[in-house]
């Protein structure tokens, strides 16, 4: 176990850890603003990648590739919202049921391959994992705008709403908010969001790949969670919570490179996020039911 | 303001859990009539209300608010016309979000929701005027989440919420039910405050006979989803809370098995 392999994978992991960054402010949009897990997308962060990869190897661009992932991630969030909404369709199920779609389109929009790679050398590409410090530089100034763009919409009235759908339902449809709409915004905002990411990570890997969304939301759910448990007590800013999810998702990749490091099969891989999620899921549960203080009652006599 | 025609509901039709909620029944409100609605437990008192609001449709009949026929509207689309007060201090406000953002979602009621500021520095003042009235200091915490608020509190807010900008109709859902008794006094010199001050038209529904007399302008008694007793002026204002026993066993037949309603 050499020090210097690990440290040599660390810039690797910063990189995917910020491209998952991106993707985990998305799962952030739907679990915690809107309060619904949303599993599209484990569907939406293969579609992303899918579709800029087809679109570079057909001779777009790669901005317009990049917004046109964006795109089909939200006619995906679009179908989970309509799906829910106006079916009456539970959250969940939903989206399990758009994530399975998802798996035939995204092998349609390949050309009926389960993969299709792009090469750093042939194409022009916004990040590739040949080049850490940039892919580092370039999606980190991603965030930064991203965090912005979101700062500035869920302060105006429109994002006030979809905030406020996700807090208390009742209230929002007594203050004349279609939540119907504000749901299906949101699940298009994030899904949009995820694809995006998924084109990012297309990029950086060289290749789109059906099986890229796997366990996807497990992983969005992480970096949200260990962000929020590690840091959320700094700041109630929420340019600071949706910074604290990447960092989250950054910590994630270097605790992965780390127990990879030191032996773990890669199969195990999946195994371990689950149970990584699973126990980050449970702290504050735990804490609560097993550690909380006793509440001191009025009257009790002090010495 | 309001006119109720002959509507219906019926919950869980064709099982055994059938309830025939609201049976045919009429109100009428003029502008201005602060109305106290009281019955039994399963009256339809509630009901009523949720029908108005459109929390689901109705089965038959018509709503009619302010000489605009609702009765087929989204409840969100007739949300413009109304301001709800819930029983459960919860339901009128969300609780992650600030007192100041809670008023602005309510400023914005019935308008459509665009890419400009949710909150601008000149609502902030106006928010900051109206939270004084209530008189609990709130208008020194316009940035507190609203879950850190008492049930009490939450439920003035949404008070102000509800009459942030004049509604045609002031629905009041046994809005101090879960309050103490204190509390609850406040809330209900709040409502008569803000009720008068505006000139509002307003249902209110309570399980305190005392409180149905000494509020408002008239006193409607339900039962069995129906209006069994409509009084209102001068009659009203002699009412006791023994009239009111009497009245309703000699109306519907039945005892007011309500220790609730008899106790308070």
């Amino acid at each position: 176990m050499d020090i210097v392999i690990l440290f040599n994978a660390l810039p690797g992991a910063l990189a995917q850890g910020l491209i998952w960054g991106v993707m985990a402010i998305g799962v952030y949009v739907t679990y915690k603003i809107l309060d619904l897990a949303d599993l599209t997308v484990d569907g939406t962060m293969c579609t992303g990648g899918a579709v800029c990869v087809m679109l570079m190897l057909n001779g777009h661009s790669i901005g317009f590739s990049l917004f046109c992932a964006f795109l089909a991630g939200m006619l995906a969030g679009l179908v989970t919202g309509i799906f829910h909404t106006a079916l009456g369709i539970p959250a969940i199920l939903a989206g399990i049921l758009s994530q399975l779609g998802l798996y035939s389109i995204n092998l349609r929009i390949m050309g009926n391959r389960a993969n299709q790679t792009i090469s750093v050398n042939k194409y022009k590409l916004l990040i590739a994992n040949r080049d850490n410090t940039n892919a580092i530089l370039v999606v980190g100034i991603i965030i930064l705008v991203l965090i912005a763009v979101l700062y500035w919409f869920f302060g105006t009235e429109l994002g006030c709403s979809i905030r406020a759908t996700g807090s208390n339902q009742n209230m929002s449809r007594a203050q004349g908010i279609n939540t119907d709409f504000t749901k299906i915004l949101g699940l298009m905002l994030s899904n949009g969001i995820v694809a995006f990411a998924s084109g990012l990570n297309a990029q950086y890997s060289g290749f789109a790949d059906v099986n890229a969304g796997r366990g996807a939301i497990v992983i969005g759910l992480a970096a949200v969670i260990i962000g929020e448990v590690l840091l959320g007590k700094i700041s109630r800013n929420f340019a600071f919570h949706l910074l604290s999810v990447v960092v989250g998702a950054v910590i994630y990749y270097f605790v992965i490179q780390v127990v990879l490091w030191l032996g773990l099969n890669t199969n195990d891989l999946k195994l371990f996020s689950a149970l990584v999620v699973a126990a980050f899921l449970a702290i504050p549960y735990v804490k609560g039911k097993y550690f909380a203080k006793p509440v001191k009652k009025g009257g009790v006599p002090r010495a | 303001m309001l006119d109720i025609n002959g509507i219906s509901k019926t919950f869980n039709p064709g099982t055994v859990n059938e309830k025939t909620a609201l049976d045919g029944l009429s109100l009428h409100l003029n502008e201005g009539d602060f109305v106290t609605v009281i019955g039994g437990n399963g009256a339809g008192k509630s009901t009523m209300l949720n029908a108005v609001a459109g929390v689901w449709a109705v089965d038959e009949g018509q709503i009619v608010i302010g000489g605009v026929n609702v009765t087929r509207l989204a409840e969100h689309k007739r949300a413009k016309y109304l301001g709800r007060v819930f029983q459960d201090p919860m339901t009128g406000t969300a609780a992650s979000m600030q007192i100041e953002e809670n008023m602005a979602m309510a400023a914005r009621r019935g308008k459509v929701r665009t890419l400009r500021r949710g909150i601008t520095n000149k609502e902030r003042e106006f928010y900051k005027e109206q939270l004084k009235i209530l008189e609990l200091g709130l208008e020194d915490r316009l940035t507190a989440k609203v879950g850190l608020l008492s049930g009490g509190q939450r439920q003035a807010l949404t008070l102000l919420m509800a009459t942030l900008q004049k509604p045609k109709l002031l629905l009041l859902d046994e809005h101090t039910a879960a309050l103490d008794p204190k509390t609850a006094a406040k809330v209900l010199e709040a409502t008569d405050r803000i009720v008068e001050r505006d000139h509002l038209t307003t249902i209110m529904i309570t399980h305190n006979m005392k409180d149905a007399i000494a509020h408002g302008n008239r006193l409607v008694m339900m039962d069995a989803g129906r209006i069994i007793y409509d009084v209102s002026g001068e009659e009203k204002r002699k009412l006791t809370v023994s009239d009111l026993l009497k009245k309703f066993e000699e109306v519907s037949g039945s005892e007011f098995a309500n220790d609730r309603m008899i106790l308070s």
